[in-house]
Order: C-alpha cells, then sequence, then structure tokens
C-alpha cells in the first residue's frame, strides 16, 4: 500500500493555499484530514503530483457564536465538533451524528469541511447538514461566496467548490432547543451506514411545530426529506401519526444496490428509522 | 556455577493448569521482534507483482520496456524468462486416483486462470520503485469465459482450464454400506419416506476470507552455500521440502525459517506462488530479495476459505430417532488445487454424523474448478461445514417432531457410559460426556427462563423476537495418524516431533517441529516442560520456526500443536529424566533402582540424599566424574505418531434478537461449555475459544467473499469485507467440562478450532427460531439484515447477495 511519489505544500493561510491550488491546478488535491484521501492514494485509485495539506491554517480551525448561527471551521476535527459544547447546544443534531461517525482514531484525524467536501453521500454530515440547512462558506481567489445546503452537494463526490476554491467554514442556523436524533443503520460498527436518518424537530407541547430530516445513502448526495418536514408540521409526536408522516421518506430519492442491500431495501429502511429517527428526538 | 534450576519451595505446584500470562505477548503485541517485513538484509532488492485484472484470459504479449527503463529497476521478469527452475505449486493430497489436478504455474506465461494471478515480477531497489514500476508493465490479453458460478462451473458450461476438458476435479465417496461401518442410506431414506420423516436442505456455505493479520511477507538469501528463505508461513518445513521437491535444489541447501508470523488460520498453511517467485528470482539474479503483499494482494489471491452447496438428506422415524444421513457437497476449489486443496471438504467427511448415532450414512463431495482465487484450509477446514450442516438439520428435524431442539440431540447423541463408541464412519471416539456439557450450558444459559421470554415475545407479536440456537458439536483434532492419512492418500505423515536440550546452567532449551504463529506454544510448551522436569517456568525457552533449529516438524494446523507436538514434548522430555537417572545414582552412590524422580528431584529412597536434574546437567557438561558406558549428556528428542484423533466436544447456547422491522441482528447472550480435555493454560484456552467464537459467528453474520459477474472481487478490501472488531461482539460466558483424552499422556484434546466450528450453527440456529413461526426454516450466510427482512416477507432463505461495492474511494473527490 505504497502511494505513487507526490510533492507536498502545507500552507499556514488560505491566501497561500489558494496561490498553491492556482499554480498546481489539475495536478493538486487538497488534503484535510486525509481520511478518504490517503486510502485513495495507497490503494493508487488517483495519483496527483501535488498535495496541499490545509492542517496548518489555524484560521479554519475551530467553533464560533456568530449571532443567529454558529460557525464551524473547516478543518476542526470531527471530535472537537463532536465535544464542542456550542454545538450541543444550538446543533445538537451534529453532535449526535459525530459521535457515531467512523471510530475514535477518524474522528481525531478527520475534519468536518474535508468530509462534507469529499461529499460522499454515505458519509455521516451531510445528511445532518441539510436537515439543519447549513450553508457552505467557499474561498476562492476573487473572494468568498456562502452556498446553501440545498445547492452545495451536486452529485456522487462532486460538490459547488470550484476546482480554484476552498471549503472554509459552514454556518449552521441555530437549532436551540431542537430534539435530534440519527438514526444509524450499519450490520458493523465501522462500516459507512447502509441508510442513516438524521432528524431534528422543535416541539411545541406534545406536537412537533417544525422539523428537519436528512438521509444518508439513499442517493447520489445527501438528502433532505422535505416531504417528510411537511407531513410532520403540526403533528403531534405519536408513533401513528409519525410513521404516516415517514412514509414519504423515499420521495425524490434513488438508492443504490450494493453488497449490503438492493434498492428496495433500502427504501423500506429509510421509512421506518425515519419513524424511529423522529420519535427520538421528539422525546417520544 | 549457578544452579537456578530447581523450583522455589514456595512456588505452585504445578504449571499445568495455572492461569500464565503469554512469554510471548509483549513482542507480539507491541510489534517489537522480526517479522518478515522487518528483515533487512545488505544489497537486497525488492519486488512487486503485476496481476492479471481478468478471471480468465490468453496472455497475448507483455511488454516490460518501460518498467524496465524506471528508475532504480533491475530487471522485470515474466513466465517466459524462466525454465524448469521456477518449480511448481503442489497439491500434497490427491483425493482420488483420477483426480484432475491443472499444473499450477507459479508465473504462468500463456494464460491466467483467475482475477489476481500473477503474470510479471518487477525487481528494483526500493519496494516504492517496484511498486511504480510494476504500473508500467504493459499486459495485452485476449478475454476468455470465465466459469464463476459454482453449480455451473459443476455441469461444466463453461472450462476454467480448457485443456482439462472439465471442471470437475475428484468425487470423493465414504457409504457406511459400503465400507461395512453402518447400513445402507438409500434403504433408510426409503423407508423413512413411507413411514416416518424425511428433512432435505440446501445450505451454502459461502466464500471466506482468513484475513489473518500479518499480510504475507518472503525474504530469499540466496548469497551463501545454503539458500535461506524466510516466510510468514504456518508451515516451514513443508515448504522446505516442496522448495527442495519442485525446484531441483537438494533439501539440504535450503533452510526455511518462519519468524514470529501474525496469525494465519490455515491461511498460511500454503506454498505460495510469490514464495516460488521470490526463490526463483533470487537465485536468478543472486541478490537477497524480498516481498511483502499489500493488504489488497492479500484478499486477491491469497488462498480463500469454505465455498460449498452441501445437498442434505436425513432420515428418521417419526419420534424423531435418525435413522440415515446422506450428504452430497459441490466444493469450489478455484483455479487450481491448493496444498490441502479438495481434501478440506473430506476433513468434513467423518464428522457430519457428529454426535448422533446414526445407523447409516452416505458421504459424497465433488470438488470443482472455477476461475476464482484457490481455496483452501481455513480455520477448522472441513468441519465447521459438516457441524453447521448436521447441527441446522437437527433444529429442523425437531421442528418437524414438534419438541425442544436439545431433546432431539439428547434422544440421538451417543451416552456417556458408550465410550468408547465406534462412529458410522468407523472412527472411534474415545471420551466425552455430552449430557454434562449440555447441562452446564443450560444451567449457564437461563435456558428455560429464555425459552419462556421467546413464547412470551411470539404471544405479543413483539417487534423483537427471540431465537435460541444451538450446537452440540465435535470435531476431529490432532492432524494425525500418520497411517490414517495413508489411506487417504495424503502426501505425508501426521506425526510431530520435540527435542529437550539440558544447558549446562540448567536452563533448559526445547525445539517443537509445531511452528507457532500467534498460539501461544512458548507459554504453554514451557508449562509441560517445567512440570516435568520440575524446572521453572522461566528456565524454559523454546525454539521453533526454523528448520535448522527445529530440523523435523510437521507444523502448525488442525488443532494439533499440543496434542501431538504436546505429547512429543513429554515423550523427549521423559528420555531426559531416564539418561539423567544412571548419572545422578553414579553421583548419589545409590543404586538406580533406589532413586526416585519429582519435583526436579533424584532421591535416595529412604535417605535425605537427592539432587535436581539441572546438577546433573552441569555434572555432565562437566563431565568430571559419570558413569562408565554411558554418553555426558541428558538431551533427547522424540517423534510422535498419533495412535487417534482427539475429538473435543461442547454445547454451545445463543440468543439472539430480531428485528422483524428492519431484520437487525442482535446477540443477546452466547453460553459455551466446551470439553477439550485437561487444560495447560486455562486463558490462553479462553483466548482460542473467545477468537474462535467471533471468527465462527462472522460467518453466520458479516464475512463473505463476493465475486460480481466477470469474475472480479468486489469484497476486496476491508471496506466491504466486514471483519467484525469488539464493538460487534458480545461479552461470551464460556466453562469447560473435562473428559480427558485416552489417548495421549496430558489427556488433552485441541481447542485452536472449537469456536470457529461450534459458533456458526448456533448463530444461524438461533436468528431461524427467532423467526421460524412466520414461515421462514433457512436464512443463507451470511445472515444480513436484507436477508432475514426478505425472507420474514416472501418464500426462501433472503436470495444470493449483489455484487456491487460502495464507493467510498472515488479518486476525483476534492478535499478529502
Amino acid at each position: 500500500m505504497i502511494p505513487a511519489a507526490f510533492d507536498y505544500v502545507a500552507p499556514t493561510s488560505v491566501e497561500d493555499a489558494l496561490a498553491a491550488l492556482a499554480e498546481h491546478g489539475d495536478d493538486a488535491k487538497i488534503i484535510a484530514g486525509g481520511q478518504s484521501l490517503l486510502p485513495v492514494l495507497r490503494m493508487r485509485l488517483n495519483a496527483p503530483e501535488w498535495i496541499i495539506d490545509l492542517g496548518r491554517i489555524e484560521s479554519l480551525r475551530g467553533v464560533r457564536d456568530d449571532g443567529d448561527a454558529i460557525v464551524i471551521g473547516a478543518m476542526t476535527p470531527h471530535a472537537v465538533v463532536g465535544a464542542d459544547p456550542l454545538v450541543a447546544e444550538h446543533a445538537l443534531l451534529i453532535t449526535k451524528a459525530v459521535e457515531h461517525l467512523a471510530d475514535a482514531q477518524v474522528r481525531h484525524r478527520g475534519t468536518f469541511g474535508g468530509a462534507l467536501a469529499h461529499a460522499d453521500p454515505a458519509g455521516d454530515l451531510g445528511a445532518p447538514a441539510r436537515a439543519l440547512g447549513a450553508s457552505f462558506v467557499i474561498q476562492g481567489s476573487g473572494g468568498t461566496r456562502t452556498v446553501g445546503a440545498d445547492d452545495f452537494f451536486v452529485d456522487l463526490f462532486e460538490t459547488a467548490i470550484g476546482e480554484d476554491e476552498i471549503l472554509t467554514e459552514v454556518r449552521v442556523p441555530k437549532h436551540t432547543g431542537w430534539g435530534a436524533h440519527y438514526e444509524k443503520f450499519v450490520r458493523v460498527a465501522h462500516q459507512w451506514p447502509i441508510v442513516a436518518v438524521a432528524a431534528t424537530v422543535r416541539m411545541e407541547g406534545d406536537a412537533i411545530a417544525e422539523a428537519g430530516i436528512g438521509l444518508t445513502n439513499m442517493g447520489s448526495t445527501p438528502i433532505r426529506a422535505s416531504g417528510v418536514e411537511d407531513a410532520l408540521a403540526g403533528q403531534p409526536a405519536t408513533e401513528d401519526a409519525v410513521h404516516a408522516a415517514a412514509e414519504r421518506a423515499t420521495d425524490g430519492t434513488n438508492p443504490p444496490s450494493d453488497l449490503n442491500g438492493d434498492a428496495d431495501y433500502r427504501s423500506h429502511l429509510a421509512r421506518v428509522l425515519t419513524r424511529r429517527a423522529v420519535l427520538a428526538a421528539a422525546g417520544a | 556455577m549457578t544452579a537456578t534450576q530447581e523450583r522455589p519451595a514456595d512456588a505452585v505446584e504445578r504449571e499445568i493448569g495455572r492461569d500464565r500470562r503469554r512469554k510471548e505477548d509483549q513482542r507480539l503485541i507491541t510489534g517489537r521482534t522480526r517479522w518478515t517485513d522487518n528483515l533487512q538484509l545488505p544489497g537486497m532488492l525488492h519486488l512487486a507483482m503485476v496481476r492479471s485484472p481478468f478471471a480468465h484470459a490468453t496472455i497475448t504479449s507483455i511488454d516490460t520496456s518501460a518498467a524496465q527503463d524506471a528508475p532504480n529497476v533491475v530487471t522485470v521478469l515474466t513466465g517466459k524468462d524462466f525454465g524448469e527452475e521456477l518449480g511448481v505449486c503442489i497439491n500434497a493430497w490427491p483425493i482420488t486416483p483420477d483426480q484432475v489436478t491443472p499444473v499450477h504455474s507459479p508465473l504462468p506465461a500463456d494464460r491466467v486462470s483467475f482475477a489476481g494471478e500473477i503474470v510479471a515480477v518487477v525487481v528494483a531497489r526500493s519496494a516504492a520503485e517496484a511498486r511504480d514500476a510494476a504500473e508500467l508493465v504493459d499486459v495485452e490479453y485476449d478475454e476468455l469465459p470465465a466459469a464463476l458460478d459454482l453449480k455451473d462451473a459443476a455441469a461444466d458450461t463453461v472450462l476454467a482450464h480448457p485443456d482439462l476438458g472439465t471442471n470437475k476435479s475428484a468425487l470423493w465417496v465414504f457409504d457406511s454400506g459400503e465400507a461395512g461401518t453402518g447400513g445402507n442410506v438409500e434403504d433408510a431414506i426409503s423407508k423413512a419416506r413411507d413411514d416416518g420423516i424425511v428433512i432435505e436442505r440446501e445450505y451454502r456455505q459461502q466464500r471466506l476470507i482468513p484475513a489473518f493479520m500479518e499480510p504475507r511477507s518472503v525474504v530469499v538469501d540466496p548469497t551463501s552455500e545454503q539458500l535461506t528463505m524466510w516466510s510468514a508461513t504456518q508451515i516451514p518445513h513443508i515448504l522446505r521440502f516442496a522448495l527442495a521437491a519442485t525446484t531441483g535444489v537438494p533439501e539440504s541447501k535450503i533452510r526455511v525459517i518462519a519468524p514470529d508470523v501474525g496469525g494465519g488460520f490455515g491461511g498460511k498453511l500454503q506454498v505460495t506462488p510469490e514464495e516460488w517467485i521470490a526463490w526463483a528470482v533470487a537465485r536468478r539474479i543472486h541478490k537477497p530479495v524480498k516481498y511483502t503483499e499489500t493488504r489488497s494482494e492479500s484478499l486477491l489471491s491469497a488462498h480463500h476459505g469454505r465455498d460449498q452447496w452441501q445437498k442434505l438428506t436425513l432420515a428418521a422415524e417419526k419420534d424423531g430417532t435418525v435413522t440415515g444421513f446422506k450428504v452430497e457437497l459441490l466444493a469450489d476449489l478455484g483455479a487450481y488445487v491448493a496444498i490441502v486443496g479438495g481434501g478440506v471438504p473430506v476433513l468434513g467427511a467423518f464428522m457430519f454424523n457428529a454426535i448422533y448415532k446414526f445407523p447409516a450414512y452416505h458421504f459424497a463431495c465433488q470438488t470443482v474448478l472455477t476461475n476464482k482465487t484457490w481455496t483452501d484450509a481455513y480455520r477448522g477446514a472441513g468441519r465447521p461445514e459438516a457441524t453447521f450442516g448436521i447441527e441446522r438439520m437437527m433444529d429442523e428435524l425437531a421442528a418437524e417432531v414438534g419438541v425442544d431442539p436439545l431433546a432431539i440431540r439428547e434422544k440421538n447423541w451417543i451416552k456417556h457410559d458408550e465410550f468408547p463408541f465406534t462412529t458410522v464412519c468407523g472412527l472411534e471416539y474415545d471420551s466425552g460426556n455430552y449430557e454434562a456439557a449440555t447441562a452446564r450450558a443450560k444451567e449457564m444459559f437461563g435456558y428455560d427462563e429464555l425459552r419462556a421470554e421467546q413464547m412470551a415475545r411470539r404471544a405479543s407479536g413483539d417487534k423483537v423476537q427471540l431465537g435460541i440456537g444451538i450446537s452440540t458439536f465435535t470435531e476431529m483434532c490432532g492432524l494425525a495418524p500418520s497411517r490414517v492419512l495413508g489411506t487417504l492418500d495424503y502426501g505425508a505423515g501426521g506425526w510431530e516431533y520435540a527435542s529437550v536440550r539440558m544447558l549446562a546452567t540448567g536452563k533448559v532449551e526445547v525445539t517443537t517441529g509445531a511452528s507457532a504463529h500467534g498460539q501461544g506454544h512458548e507459554t504453554a510448551f514451557s508449562q509441560i516442560v517445567a512440570d516435568r522436569l520440575g524446572v521453572a517456568f522461566e528456565d524454559v525457552e523454546i525454539l521453533h520456526g526454523d528448520t535448522q533449529v527445529a530440523h523435523r516438524g510437521l507444523d502448525t494446523y488442525g488443532s494439533r500443536s499440543l496434542v501431538v507436538g504436546g505429547e512429543a514434548l513429554v515423550r523427549a522430555a521423559d528420555k531426559v529424566i531416564e539418561k539423567a537417572k544412571p548419572v545422578a545414582a553414579h553421583l548419589l552412590e545409590a543404586s538406580v533402582d533406589d532413586l526416585e524422580f519429582s519435583g526436579g528431584r533424584f532421591t535416595v529412597r529412604g535417605t535425605d540424599q537427592g539432587m535436581g536434574i539441572g546438577e546433573v546437567a552441569t555434572a555432565v557438561f562437566a563431565a568430571h566424574d559419570y558413569p562408565e558406558g554411558v554418553e555426558p549428556q541428558l538431551d533427547s528428542d522424540a517423534t510422535y505418531d498419533p495412535v487417534n484423533f482427539s475429538f473435543p466436544h461442547g454445547t454451545h447456547l445463543c440468543a439472539m434478537e430480531v428485528d422483524t422491522e428492519t431484520g437487525a441482528l442482535t446477540m443477546r447472550k452466547y453460553v459455551c461449555v466446551d470439553d477439550i480435555g485437561n487444560i495447560i493454560n486455562p486463558l490462553i484456552v479462553s483466548g482460542q475459544v473467545h477468537g474462535g467464537l467471533v471468527q465462527g459467528i462472522a460467518q453466520a453474520l458479516w464475512e463473505e467473499a463476493v465475486y460480481d459477474d466477470s469474475g472480479t472481487l468486489v469484497s476486496g478490501s476491508f471496506v466491504d469485507y466486514l471483519l467484525p472488531t469488539a464493538a460487534d461482539t458480545i461479552s461470551f460466558d464460556i466453562d469447560h467440562t473435562t473428559s480427558p483424552s485416552t489417548t495421549n499422556s496430558l489427556g488433552t484434546k485441541g481447542v485452536g478450532e472449537a469456536g470457529t466450528i461450534a459458533s456458526t450453527p448456533a448463530v444461524v440456529n438461533a436468528v431461524v427460531d427467532a423467526v421460524r413461526h412466520l414461515g421462514v426454516n433457512d436464512i443463507q450466510m451470511p445472515c444480513t439484515p436484507e436477508r432475514v427482512w426478505r425472507a420474514i416477507n416472501g418464500p426462501g432463505a433472503g436470495g444470493s447477495t449483489t455484487a456491487d461495492a460502495m464507493p467510498h474511494f472515488d479518486g476525483e473527490g476534492e478535499q478529502a
């Protein structure tokens, strides 16, 4: 498992990283923790000439409060995000998802932005990002732009980040007081989810006032289950009501068939797991 | 001179039976030891293999020029560059005289027979440069149709090796009527069809990958008069013999060393193309070479295990008394007949009858060649397949009769007062007590309470159903009596060798021909020698794995090391005592007849005179004063050929919860009570049982080597080949009952494979038991949640696995 030879640069500012990216263009890959890129290199599925490491850019690390949103630096390791009190207070769904993300080693090396930019539809962060309506701050030589979660994920391993751009931070609207649950279905603990459902709900009394639902591995991108969200609004958090709403979980999905399950089984799972996730998020 | 050889007075009386921490663990766990890949020799070059991406293809051309020109490449060689000195990979067990056996060149020049087969080897100054250059070798192939599906291959629809004219390698048959060991099974079945019960099932043993921790590695040094090969192998002695037999190098010019080896599970019981290529390349270029495989290469090309279809017919009377068992197997050999090859299913031939008193039995196994990775021994080798078949069928019989599956077993098993018992296969089970193991297991499990909970959940229609699975297994261990192997046409014997050397300072060096690769030989064998000679545990050193150190041996597999190798050790140690006796008598000025030996001391009966065996060793080293006509040394050796197999058994009980909505499975409880005879080191035994259980549970629930329609291994990484970790298992409750083996001095039976053999059917029986009331009577392994869900919601055993991997490692991702 020896990668092909490559050159390596570790800039200390986003500007330097963008300059390196501009210089090497197609021959370069950005490493942002390396938990997906290193296996790719070691299995020789790709052989970039340059690796640009964002690991030394301090400004890309950490979580901060920014009024109606919390802002997570792209290079913040999962373990830091998972333990962050701001995240737990205002975006509990992310805390819950990170708890089950890969294993302890990966959570310490892998980064929040790296995983989202990799855009594996089976990754554990895309569905929470969509459920919470996160937005993505992308910096290029021409400046900074912000892309909403609904537009960020384009296709399998493809995002709105341009070839000359870098994801710098993720803004998550505060969901203070919302209940949350990440229901992940795996055969062994270290596996990517066969299907997972990210659910967060705002309760008013015994009823669900608002809900955010994201689906993992039910199509070529993380999916927002708007049909379920709409159906849940104003419903009591009961088995029957949630069951009926969860039947809409497969609207607009296109699940894969592979070793771990065929598409029809995944669709079935999505409905069952959505019901369970919503009920757990509602504390029912 | 120091004489520390006597055991301190306050030491425990016996080492055997004591929870000794393993001597080898510090170096093995920290990795601060000599693995083959750690070796660095002066001027050593590195190899990288070019492998076929096609399952079956003609090699039309190989252009090595770009690779030859790459930085620091010494040479690039293909099959055409070698003659007979390349040798062949051998099958040591042609199971029938007319077995069809394709020639297995390590580096074929004209045609590849599985995806992963080696077509060229790059030699470079570093491993990285070799691998870079391997990508530059341009091979052109003409793809041929590939024989992939086992049943299709058995029908010869597509030929794996067109020149052989068939895929059918050998048909091996045992029939109790013909052998005179029992009745005619067809009579039993036809009688049962008229007036009894006939259960017919077809079970799948999926293909598995041994997945040992240390990838295979080989180093060859051709620069001395004697050529040396270091290899991460289970079988240094057999490897040396095979190199001599097939490459034209005299055996006396070959030294093979298996340094510390990181696991094998049968997967390193092989003579491999990689070893043969490294050997040939080193001899060709007269430089030391090293090859270490990547994990991907290991999963792709190191031999796989299991892969059978089992067609089973069980006949019984209406009350559930079994009257006959007919077993028809198809076994996938893969592209070549490996070293044990068709012998693996044959090792199960005598075990399908298990602990039950079948009056009639028939076993037939058709081995089949396909264009997939070759298969061979994998922990249990033949016996897990047999145990799965019979233990699943006993549950089916119980369901048919309408009684508890433990009751149907008890009705049919050999009672404890019937031992020794000669089975319908002609094997003599020397000892056992199935009643005792089962009673203890039931008690630990809380069997009746769990059955009551199961009934309550069924009655309430709980979404989570509970199932209880049983496996009252036995196995044959201690491979093997050489005469028996001879009657089966196996190419070697089954004896084992040990020597005991008494050093001048009273320390003891022991060599064993059983080559450990993680089992704990150094600790357990030290305990045996410490007790036998009465020396301190710490004063015993166990040497193994080097044909120059332990020159004789038949290596480690088949739960044989303790049962066969341990007995050789006992006999060698006893010879040391016998040799020391006249010397001690001389020094004590007593008659030999008046000497007693115990606790490491010779004493003169009726006096306080005595001396330690270490003092005798020191005395013969000095050799100033010893009797006439006696050699001044105590060193002894022994070769032990077992007179019978040993037959460990046990009762395993498993409780599984099945989420009927999703098919998800949760293990609730696992109890096993194994009777493995006398135990040398309970801690090592627990480790063997725990690891074995997980490996068997993994076959039931997780592991499967899957090929797609073009013969590509889809489960080619640990992303898709699901090995469990500690996070996926529960704490097991283990205990033992003891019926010592009567055929060896220590009364041991072997434990290396027991957990793996027993646990697979226990788990599947539990899963099926949980949903049997929903109309399910089988779920194909691995019992994935999807299969369980499909079985609950439709006919069949859950369908086959879709041969597509999840794409997590796309090379084009943006920021990862």
